[in-house]
């Protein structure tokens, strides 16, 4: 099977009636690292729970599709079977449930009703993903997310991943609230993941997880668009001169440019 | 959002019912003569037709309750006080008539206490149609039989208790029940003896506008434990059934006793019990009490922690869905000092189902150090559906610690959307959450019932089956 491909174009999207996207393209796939970077409140975070398919979200145009197929014509449980995944900035916390449980239940969603995973072969697994992100075994037994720091939450993320295996996964500020272990243990999660058969689009507002988990492309977005892309350097750049110099420089290039 | 309201809508697996099979039935409707046939029929002695006698006037006397749930559609000249389902009871489910045989094999009854359990008893409408009890558990002197054998057989023991925790001066429906009783379980654990398995009795309605009023007593002597798990069912008719049951329970001084119950009436049956348990000095009583089922459920298990150091619990769960309102709670009454308390409520309502909790604490004068502690949390899954929660207290001794807490909460656009967003479809995210809700609950049943409980929840969620 080829790569999978994520095609995002001239995405326009509303949150409460308010345009946020106003028409960004960004293609992604297998083997790939894009950086999405830029200021708070430029969209970011609505481009990763669009591609997910958050209700509140409404897309007023464009397309997304995965592998050729329209992804924004499917639910949200269908987009994940269909190989998508996002790991949130705040994920949810469900009491009652351990974070052993939900991730059987999310394997066995994507699977065979008559061919459930073993339990053995999950246990392995799960056990193995727990070694590479530096979890306690003991945490498979918490409730998903309930009282967990920061730091674990977004491990926990990490954890879905690699078991979920997605074609394209999404990572919204994965490094955010973290001291500077937790991020590289992160992104070591993160770097072993990478392989032909996962895309990785990575949203963040720092250059520092960067150090770890080198992209392919990094793209900064503002206002709405992809206003410039370019190396693994471009960040470093963004990270000397700050976002001012994206204010300054860039946005007036592209706002005098024609629609 | 569309999908969860067709995965909420009400369905009941239980309502089948066997036909008219009573070897003997009343005519609708409550008089004196009604309860002297049954006391006759019974071949009680005096002092328990008495005893009837007089709770019929108390009954007859007190005014329905007007401070709960809507009791209007209840008519009690509608309902039959007594049916007879067989000429005997069985020993052996060999001895039991087909029919019934095979409905509580359709429940699952005598293959789980092939599995698990150390004595069933088995109610259908008015009696007990099958009892049996572990030899081993009868040789350590434990005493597990329905209410009307223990009359004839430990009359001096029945005497003793009976009536003393829940006298028919408490409440209507106490003394309706304490009036007509029939059935029901009677547990003596004597002194020191464990009884490490769950001893279970199973309540089965099937005649229409039926009433049953069983009457349970257990007492567990100093220093013993034990287990006491009920379940039942009922049909699914189109008129009102009546089930008034009074649960007595005396926990002596260093005793343990835990009660468990999965309600699962027929949502035509109004659930009207009376639950009630003293506990002696360092006695622990534990209610473990689950209502899914029923029109109406008022039902308030209590303790009366009359000894120093006597522990009180009550894990409650109550499902209400269309046109259910489960109006429960719990009573703790601190008499000793550091006696301590504990509610843990959780109730979920649906498809414009309606959830009541309703509790007391009462702390009396002189018990230093008493502690109590209250806990209710709600899960609404739609806006059709509503929850109360009306605690009361009343304290006079201001040396004791009191907590209450209330949550209540809606299974969250947001948090469907984390679950959806790995996969699982709109409904296993919306029952996943309701799982994990009431889990506090279900890891409190033994290993079998939690399966059970978890399958009822599972089935309540379902859209259309069967």
């Amino acid at each position: 099977m080829a790569g999978p491909e994520l095609a995002i174009s001239d995405l326009q999207v509303a949150v409460d009636g308010k345009l946020v996207l106003k028409g960004l393209t960004l293609t992604v796939r297998g083997g790939e690292v894009h950086a999405v970077m830029g200021p708070n409140g430029t969209g970011k975070s609505t481009l990763a729970q669009t591609i997910m398919g958050h209700p509140r979200y409404q897309v007023t145009g464009g397309s997304i599709t995965l592998d050729g197929r329209d992804v924004l014509a499917m639910k949200t449980d269908a987009r994940a079977r269909a190989g998508l995944f996002l790991a949130m900035q705040y994920p949810n916390e469900v009491s009652g449930v351990t974070t052993a449980n939900f991730l059987r239940t999310a394997l066995n969603a994507r699977r065979d009703a008559k061919d459930p995973v073993r339990l053995k072969e999950f246990r392995d697994e799960l056990d193995h993903a727990m070694d590479v992100l530096s979890i306690d075994h003991g945490f498979a037994n918490r409730y998903l997310n309930e009282g967990f720091s920061g730091g674990e939450k977004k491990r926990n993320e990490i954890l879905q991943m690699l078991l979920l295996k997605p074609r394209i996964a999404v990572l919204d500020e994965i490094d955010s609230g973290l001291d500077i272990d937790a991020v590289r243990i992160v992104a070591e999660g993160v770097d072993a993941s990478r392989g032909p058969e996962l895309g990785l689009l990575l949203i963040t507002h720092y250059q520092r997880i960067l150090n770890y988990v080198t992209p392919d492309r990094v793209h900064i977005v503002y206002d709405g668009r992809v206003v410039m892309s370019g190396g693994p350097e471009l960040a470093e750049t963004l990270e000397s001169r700050g976002y001012e110099w994206v204010r300054e420089e860039l946005v007036p290039a592209v706002e005098g440019s024609p629609a | 959002m569309a999908t969860r309201q067709q995965l909420v809508a009400d369905e009941y697996e239980y309502g089948f019912n066997d036909g008219d099979v009573g070897v003997l039935k009343f005519q609708k409707g409550l008089t004196r003569e009604v309860v002297e046939e049954i006391s006759r029929i019974k071949q009680e002695p005096a002092w328990m037709l008495d005893f009837r006698l007089h709770a019929l006037d108390i009954f007859l006397k007190k005014p329905m309750p007007n401070w709960g749930a809507d009791l209007s559609a209840l008519d009690f000249e509608k309902i039959v006080y007594y049916v007879r389902p067989s000429d005997r009871q069985g020993k052996t489910w060999d001895e039991v008539p087909q029919q019934i045989k095979d409905t509580f094999e359709r429940l699952g009854i005598p293959e789980a206490e092939r599995k698990f359990l150390a004595g069933v008893s088995a109610q259908y409408d008015s009696e007990v149609v099958y009892h049996n009890i572990h030899k081993d558990l009868e040789e350590q002197g434990i005493i597990f039989t329905d209410t009307d054998t223990a009359v004839r057989e430990y009359p001096d023991l029945v005497r003793e208790y009976f009536g003393t925790v829940i006298p028919s001066e408490d409440n209507k429906f106490a003394a309706l029940n304490t009036a007509v009783w029939s059935g029901g379980s009677f547990v003596y654990l004597p002194k020191g003896v464990h009884c490490n398995i769950p001893l279970q009795a199973y309540f089965r309605i099937n005649s229409e506008n039926m009433g049953q009023f069983e009457r349970t007593l257990i007492v567990a002597d100093e220093g013993s434990f034990g287990h006491y798990v009920e379940g039942c069912t009922a049909p699914s008719y189109n008129s009102e059934s009546l089930h008034s049951a009074v649960v007595e329970i005396l926990v002596k001084e260093g005793a343990r006793m835990r009660y468990t119950t999965v309600q699962n009436w027929a949502s035509n049956v109004f659930n009207l019990v009376t639950k009630r348990a003293v506990a002696e000095k360092n006695a622990t009583m534990e209610w473990v009490d689950g209502n899914i089922g029923s029109k109406v459920t008022m039902k308030y298990p209590s303790v009366y922690l009359v000894g120093e150091g006597a522990r009180g619990m009550v894990l409650s769960i109550a499902v209400a869905g269309k046109g259910q309102h489960q109006d429960t709670g719990s009573k703790m009454y601190h008499y000793a000092p550091h006696t301590t308390s504990t509610i843990l409520s959780k109730s979920i309502s649906k498809h414009g189902g309606k959830t009541t909790y309703r509790g007391l604490v009462h702390m009396a004068k002189g018990v230093e150090g008493a502690k109590s502690n209250v806990k209710c949390d709600t899960l609404i899954l739609d806006e059709q559906s509503n929850s109360d929660t009306i605690p009361y207290t009343e304290v006079a001794d201001s040396r004791v610690e009191m907590e209450h807490e209330a949550t209540v909460t809606k299974v969250s656009e947001e948090q469907l959307f984390y679950l959806m967003s790995r996969g699982l479809s709109e409904e296993d995210a919306t029952r996943m959450v309701v799982m994990g809700f009431i889990e506090p609950f279900t890891r409190e049943l033994p290993m079998e019932f939690a399966v059970e409980m978890n399958r009822l929840i599972k089935f309540e969620m379902e859209g259309a089956i069967g």
